[in-house]
């Protein structure tokens, strides 16, 4: 495989992915940005929505205030973003044409199709009432695109590099929210524990999907340290960073087979992961929660640039 | 019922006056449905026209979620446009087939044997047969081929030869393409999508497949092989990349193919062959199936500014280290100024006369052919001599005046730069058009491959002008395409 096709095939994963994240952290804002509250308060949440995204800066370069219908229209359709749900899918389907010999008809067709519809909606057109159906739109393609890869292509590296994609991003998207939020999840000395604490954890969990899984893992209420266990290391949950490294490392350990060779991503990859596989979260938060977290983000980034390098994606 | 679908329509005194003239594939002269169309002609009398446009309706959502797409030159907001496609399929009867077959073979074959003849004795030439300046003294001749000696002596792999038919016995070439002739890919998807929305047409037809081509590709790209290479060949299809008109095709038949489809930067040339940069390293590539033109191929011996070739890839193929298909300089035997001397050259090489006819033409650099030119310029087609894609021709006799007047500016200017033809009456096919049923004007582009052995898979591409009396079928001028049917007898 040419090293320009791993290089499009594991952007067009992150790509699809990212779409997805951006679409279910912006539904999670809008939920925060709807309930009563007192004040000018309201738009604040965006602001934590838009540096979960990585889109805050982006955003502030180009508006002043915080404003629900700017930050919506940048995060789904601005094609300055280049994180936007657009920028994400015309990306996407960019890579895939380029490299429409390594997908399958299913999955050119589910990206191509998704590109097509999502160009076509014009975002002056979208009332508050139709944004969750945009919204479930944008990841229902997501999850097409991603079933179509499960069932119709060869498990050979196109398979892995693609799931390689996906992983990191997932592992990234993850990281972030908890970078982000991590203070409401830290040991109050003051049990606030208000409606406000609530909202809030279970924002986080909405944001990975997890809000009723958590429920059936941990048969109790929200507990913000549970929160945090669930996210960072619970091997069954499939948007925690212990899963997605289960992922990288299973997609990584075949490229090896394939290939014949072990590199130093390898040797990156097992070592994030078993800090996620042998940690638990009283240590993680006795020396320190948020120091984790940015750890981890730093080496998920140095693993992808290990990747990028080991299989020549830059030629 | 067939017959009431079809159209009254407007159309200008000499359009209709082609048409009155044009053979009809379906009708032939008016005397009835002629036997290929039996089956689909009463089909077609048992559709109704809304009937027929949902199916084109779904037939181009079909295309457009494939992404069976094609760039427009100079149309931005055309990015990515579809090429019209028909439902009514054009239908080549065995015997008509088999008679188109042995010509084309006839001409493949003669061709190439004219260009390993230029580019090494030029005999044709020391004969007299063709002038010398016309053959070195043309831009499509290409010296740096002097003396190059490809793979089983062959330089255009793949032509693409256009066929029109003017009555039921004249087939006449328009034009050789032995460059890189593209429009398979349409072939291909336009009879799996008349295959998914019309199976019931091919239970009563006998038609012959046309899916063996990618196969018969990629044995033909493997049997021209460099010599001495062991084991099983590697290829590659070079591209321009995904903004190229014909990427999709490029694409297409990569995959069809199982090849890599490379860019000329995933390319390099080190230790005496051509390397393609993948996830493991440098690999070797053997053969290049490249749809790039010679230009572009290597900025060390052509154009210097191009990014998109690979510094070094010629010398590499002068010395046999790696097959470029179609070879360079395969541009002399297409030229329109080469044209007219085919049958020529067909009895040359072949010691036999050319079984499918030339079209009779009028060399603007002979003064008596230049003369006759100008006198008769609303009743002939005058092209450019290095020009395609229907670009820069004059097509008298639906010209208007003061056009035929523009272009004669044109042509006293720059005579030797022009070729012309009699305006001929193109055989029609019935097209559905908005108003209904109606004749179109078509032709016929067959891909032939020549390798091992000349391989030609029972089909081609059917453009169709869809401009009433129109006969420009080219893509980049809206024409649009047919299923194209050869039935097994």
């Amino acid at each position: 495989m040419l090293g320009r096709t791993a290089n499009d095939l594991y952007w067009l994963a992150r790509y699809v992915e990212r779409a997805e994240n951006m679409a279910r952290l912006t539904e999670v804002g809008y939920r925060i940005v709807l309930l009563p509250r007192d004040g000018d308060g309201t738009h604040e949440e965006w602001r934590s929505t838009l540096s979960s995204a990585g889109c805050a800066q982006g955003y502030f370069s180009k508006f002043e205030t915080l404003n629900t219908r700017d930050v919506i229209n940048y995060l789904l359709f601005d094609f300055s973003n280049p994180s936007s749900v657009k920028s994400c899918l015309a990306a996407a389907r960019r890579n895939g044409r380029a490299q429409r010999t390594s997908l399958t008809r299913d999955m050119w067709e589910s990206l191509n199709a998704a590109w097509i519809e999502f160009s076509n909606i014009n975002p002056a057109n979208i009332t508050a009432g139709e944004l969750p159906r945009v919204l479930d739109w944008v990841r229902s393609r997501s999850a097409l695109y991603r079933g179509a890869l499960l069932n119709t292509i060869l498990r050979n590296d196109t398979f892995f590099f693609s799931q390689l994609g996906t992983f990191l991003e997932r592992a990234d998207n993850t990281a972030r929210i908890l970078d982000v939020k991590y203070y409401v999840l830290l040991p109050q000395i003051e049990m606030v524990g208000g409606g406000v604490d609530a909202v809030q954890w279970g924002a986080i969990l909405r944001s990975v999907s997890a809000h009723r899984s958590y429920r059936w893992v941990y048969k109790e209420n929200y507990k913000p340290w549970r929160i945090a266990e669930y996210l960072i290391l619970n091997q069954a949950m499939p948007r925690s960073l212990r899963s997605c490294y289960d992922e990288i490392n299973i997609a990584l350990s075949d490229l090896a087979n394939l290939y014949g060779e072990r590199s130093v991503c390898h040797e990156t990859a097992a070592g994030t992961r078993n800090l996620l596989s042998s940690g638990n979260i009283d240590d993680i938060f006795q020396s320190g929660l948020h120091e984790f977290i940015e750890d981890f983000i730093i080496r998920n980034n140095r693993l992808g640039n290990d990747v990028a390098e080991v299989y020549h994606f830059n030629g | 019922m067939g017959r009431k679908l079809q159209q009254q329509e407007q159309t200008s005194v000499k359009a209709t006056q082609a048409l009155r003239k044009a053979f009809d594939e379906m009708n032939g002269t008016g005397d009835g449905v002629r036997a290929p169309y039996n089956a689909v002609s009463e089909w077609l009398g048992t559709q109704k026209l809304e009937d027929l446009k949902q199916k084109l309706l779904e037939a181009e959502t079909m295309f457009r979620r494939t992404g069976i797409t094609f760039a427009v030159y100079g149309k931005e907001e055309a990015a990515e446009r579809l090429i019209p496609f028909d439902i009514i399929p054009r239908i080549i009867s065995g015997p008509e087939w088999r008679r188109l077959t042995a010509g084309i073979e006839q001409r493949v074959r003669a061709l190439n044997a004219f260009m390993y003849d230029i580019y090494h004795r030029q005999e044709i030439i020391k004969a007299g047969k063709i002038p010398e300046e016309l053959v070195v003294g043309n831009s499509a001749f290409v010296p740096e081929m002097m003396g190059v000696e490809p793979p089983l002596g062959i330089y255009s792999h793949i032509i693409g030869i256009d066929i029109v038919r003017t009555s039921e016995n004249d087939f006449f070439v328009l034009e050789d393409n032995t460059r890189t002739p593209s429009g398979v890919s349409y072939m291909l998807e336009n009879r799996e999508t008349m295959m998914h929305m019309f199976p019931d047409l091919f239970a009563r037809n006998r038609v012959a497949p046309v899916d063996d081509y990618p196969e018969n590709l990629l044995k033909t790209l493997a049997s021209v092989a460099p010599r001495g290479l062991e084991g099983e060949p590697t290829i590659a299809l070079l591209t321009p990349g995904q903004y190229n008109s014909a990427y999709f095709e490029h694409s297409f038949l990569a995959d069809q193919m199982g090849v890599e489809l490379v860019e000329g930067h995933d390319l390099v040339v080190l230790d005496g062959s051509l390397q393609m940069k993948t996830t493991q390293g440098l690999r070797r590539i053997d053969v290049l199936y490249r749809r790039i033109d010679d230009d572009f191929l290597d900025p060390l011996v052509f154009r210097s500014d191009s990014v998109l070739g690979v510094p070094g890839l010629f010398d590499l193929y002068r010395a046999g280290r790696v097959t470029i298909v179609n070879a360079p300089g395969g541009g002399i035997a297409d030229d329109k100024a080469i044209y007219s001397y085919i049958p020529e050259i067909i009895k040359f090489y072949t010691g036999r006369a050319p079984i499918l006819q030339n079209v009779p033409t009028y060399n603007c650099r002979k003064p008596d052919d230049f003369k006759y030119v100008l006198e008769h310029l609303p009743e002939l087609v005058v092209k450019e001599v290095h020009g395609s894609g229907g670009y820069g021709m004059l097509v008298g006799p639906t010209a208007s005046k003061a056009e035929i007047e523009a272009f004669r500016a044109k042509l006293v200017a720059n005579a030797t730069n022009y070729i012309a033809q009699p305006t001929l009456a193109l055989s029609t096919c019935p097209t559905l058009v908005d108003t209904g049923v109606a004749p179109r004007h078509l032709d016929l582009r067959p891909f032939v491959l020549f390798g091992d052995e000349v391989r030609l898979s029972a089909g081609g591409l059917t453009r169709v002008a869809l401009q009433a009396g129109s006969l420009v079928v080219n893509s980049s001028q809206g024409g649009g395409t047919k299923d194209t049917w050869v039935l097994q007898d």
